[in-house]
């Protein structure tokens, strides 16, 4: 494990050396080995004492969610606030460190992982936030806030790092020569695709997603589905996908789980699962979605 | 009350409405020629993208634009004349003839206030009530839109309710004087889909019950489906398409119209069917062309159509559409995504 700290070496190309840790083997054949194993995730978080002498508060934010991803496949997950869904995408970021339960991510436990390992895993993990407006800094390039990944795992070469930038803006339908413009210079959608590109970077095989058409209008949320979409078959990432939508989860998920409270009530691929909802849970929030219908 | 009837008159008469407003990149026609009527009792949604001026219309409709906003047209509101109108006057409708539910309602709500301060003040203002009187009133409205206990609540301040539960404050607040007028801008958007539903219900419920017109903007097509009798679907600044709900929604005539419906994904479509998109992105109001607003990103555009503006063309049920090319769309119907 030592000598494991040239990150660059293998950067970008699948990984090849990651020592195996706590006995685990990494399984070369994808086909076999989920991508992502999400195993009885616990995480309560205890907010301060209200009064001298009485208990802590605490908040079951997650009480037990399992869940795997196969390369190349995506799961969804939905529920309204409070639910959870977010701290999910925390913590299998490692952004958090569960109360309960384990993270595994090719085979390896993030949370078991030392610093140095953790940053090069993260290679393989990448992640989309909801506000284009909020997760791009105002005062960077395009160049730098998209290669900024780059930077974090390795010393590529500035040369390099444009480089790349400009492969990974050309994959979102932007050009080579936005790369020197500051994000207040694009619209929502397109910012959205640079928010792709900065996570499609590293080359990940899981891209973490949360709400990441929800701040979009319609007509431009159409857009960044289809190409998270054909990146998908270009590249075969992997989606973990947040979203109280379930339009958007049906339409980009191949399984779907329904969390509430905490729990997961309900999974199954999209299709199925809204076509015949057996929890109450899951049918509430189907009813409660307004139909383009209108009544009568 | 003393109010005057006007059986024959609509309750609310646009006509023609302009506003330009002044921004950092120089004046912009917000708003382009709409026009609508309202009678009492009747609803209308308002569906569009964001920057096609939706807000900016109802805004219009309050006094509520910036004061370098120039308004010109025709808003007549039971026979009175909004544009131009004193402010001192237009306080006068505010709160107490119109009523208006915000998108956010932490923001829309005072945080240093009681709600029952907040609730009661166009009581007091326009009704010139008691404080005592006030608190009566306050506590049948908080009754009405569903807040658990209400007495109990009337000197809570507005953090000490969830999401839901403001916004039906905010509903308390708008109907507190019996508006004739309910504007509801977004009103759900930053509500989760469950207390969506509750809150839309409650506006069709107390809709129906006090006989209010209302208008709802919604981005939402579903919402606008399912709670509105007729609607409008604007696109920079203007009015593409208009009508009773129920014949927009079965002929969807302006090719922007088709593409908002065919940009919404569907619960229960297989899946890796890829959406329609409309390409581009919503033009900046600053950067309108003369012509057709939607000229840039529409498939059927051809050189007349950036030309001029293209007149509203009569199709049954008072459907209404501004397109030239309609004959050309609907013999490629078939090629259109339903």
């Amino acid at each position: 494990m030592s000598t494991h700290a040239d990150p660059k070496a293998d950067a970008g190309s699948p990984l090849r050396e990651d020592a195996p840790v706590d006995g685990a083997r990494f399984d070369p054949d994808p086909q076999s080995a989920p991508l992502l194993e999400v195993v009885d995730l616990v995480r309560h978080y205890t907010l301060p004492r209200e009064r001298l002498f009485g208990p802590s508060p605490v908040v079951k934010a997650l009480n037990g969610v399992s869940f795997s991803i196969r390369p190349g496949r995506s799961l969804g997950i939905v529920g309204e606030s409070g639910s959870g869904k977010s701290t999910i995408a925390r913590l299998v970021m490692a952004l958090d460190t569960p109360s309960s339960g384990s993270i595994r991510l090719l085979g390896r436990d993030l949370q078991r992982l030392p610093r140095d390992e953790l940053r090069a895993a993260r290679r393989d993990l990448q992640m989309v936030f909801q506000d284009p407006y909020g997760s791009l800094d105002p005062r960077r390039t395009v160049a730098r806030i998209v290669a900024e990944p780059l930077e974090a795992l390795a010393e590529t070469s500035r040369a390099e790092q444009r480089e790349r930038a400009a492969e990974a803006l050309d994959a979102v339908g932007l050009r080579a020569n936005d790369l020197s413009k500051y994000p207040h210079e694009f619209s929502g959608g397109q910012r959205q695709r640079i928010a792709i590109a900065r996570a499609l970077i590293t080359r990940p095989k899981l891209i973490v997603a949360d709400e990441p058409v929800s701040a979009l209008d319609v007509s431009v949320q159409a857009q960044v589905l289809n190409l998270m979409q054909d990146l998908q078959q270009q590249f075969g990432i992997s989606y973990l996908l947040i979203s109280h939508d379930l339009a958007v989860v049906n339409h980009l998920c191949d399984e779907v789980c329904v969390l509430h409270r905490g729990l997961v009530v309900e999974r199954g691929a999209p299709q199925q699962l809204f076509a015949h909802a057996e929890h109450p849970y899951t049918r509430t929030l189907l009813a409660a979605v307004p139909r383009a219908e209108p009544v009568a | 009350m003393t109010m005057p009837q006007h059986s024959a008159m609509p309750l609310l008469e646009v006509d023609d409405l302009h506003v330009r407003l002044q921004t950092q990149r120089g004046p912009a026609e917000a708003v382009r020629g709409i026009g609508f009527t309202l009678e009492r009792g009747e609803t209308m949604g308002i569906v569009g993208e964001s920057g096609c001026g939706k807000s900016i219309t109802v805004q219009s409709l309050m006094g509520l634009l910036p004061s370098s906003a120039k308004v010109s047209g025709r808003i007549r509101f039971d026979g009175a004349e909004l544009v131009g109108m004193a402010e001192s006057e237009l306080c006068r409708l505010r709160g107490n003839r119109i009523g208006m539910i915000f998108q956010e309602p932490m923001t829309a709500l005072n945080p240093l206030h009681t709600i029952v301060r907040q609730i009661g003040e166009p009581l007091r203002l326009h009704r010139g009530m008691s404080a005592g009187q006030a608190r009566k009133e306050v506590l049948a409205l908080l009754e009405r839109v569903g807040i658990p206990d209400p007495a109990s609540r009337l000197d809570a301040y507005p953090h000490q309710f969830s999401g839901g539960q403001r916004q039906r404050i905010g509903i308390a607040m708008a109907l507190a004087c019996g508006p004739d007028l309910l504007i509801a801008d977004e009103p759900t958007t930053a509500l989760d889909v469950t207390i969506q539903k509750q809150i839309l219900e409650l506006i069709r419920g107390l809709v129906a019950e006090r006989g209010m017109a209302l208008i709802l903007i919604s981005h939402d097509l579903g919402v606008i489906a399912q709670n509105v009798s007729k609607m409008l679907v604007m696109y920079g600044g203007s009015v593409v398409e208009g009508g009773p709900t129920a014949a927009v929604f079965a002929e969807r005539a302006h090719p922007y119209t088709q593409g908002l419906f065919g940009a919404r994904p569907a619960i229960g479509a297989p899946r890796g069917l890829r959406l329609a998109t409309i390409p581009g992105s919503v033009p900046e109001l600053v950067d309108l062309p003369p012509g057709c607003p939607f000229a840039g990103r529409c498939r059927y555009t051809v050189d007349a159509c950036r030309a001029t503006r293209p007149p509203a063309v009569r199709l049954p049920h008072g459907h209404e559409v501004r397109c030239i090319r309609l004959d050309e769309i609907a013999a490629q119907e078939g090629a259109v995504p339903a």
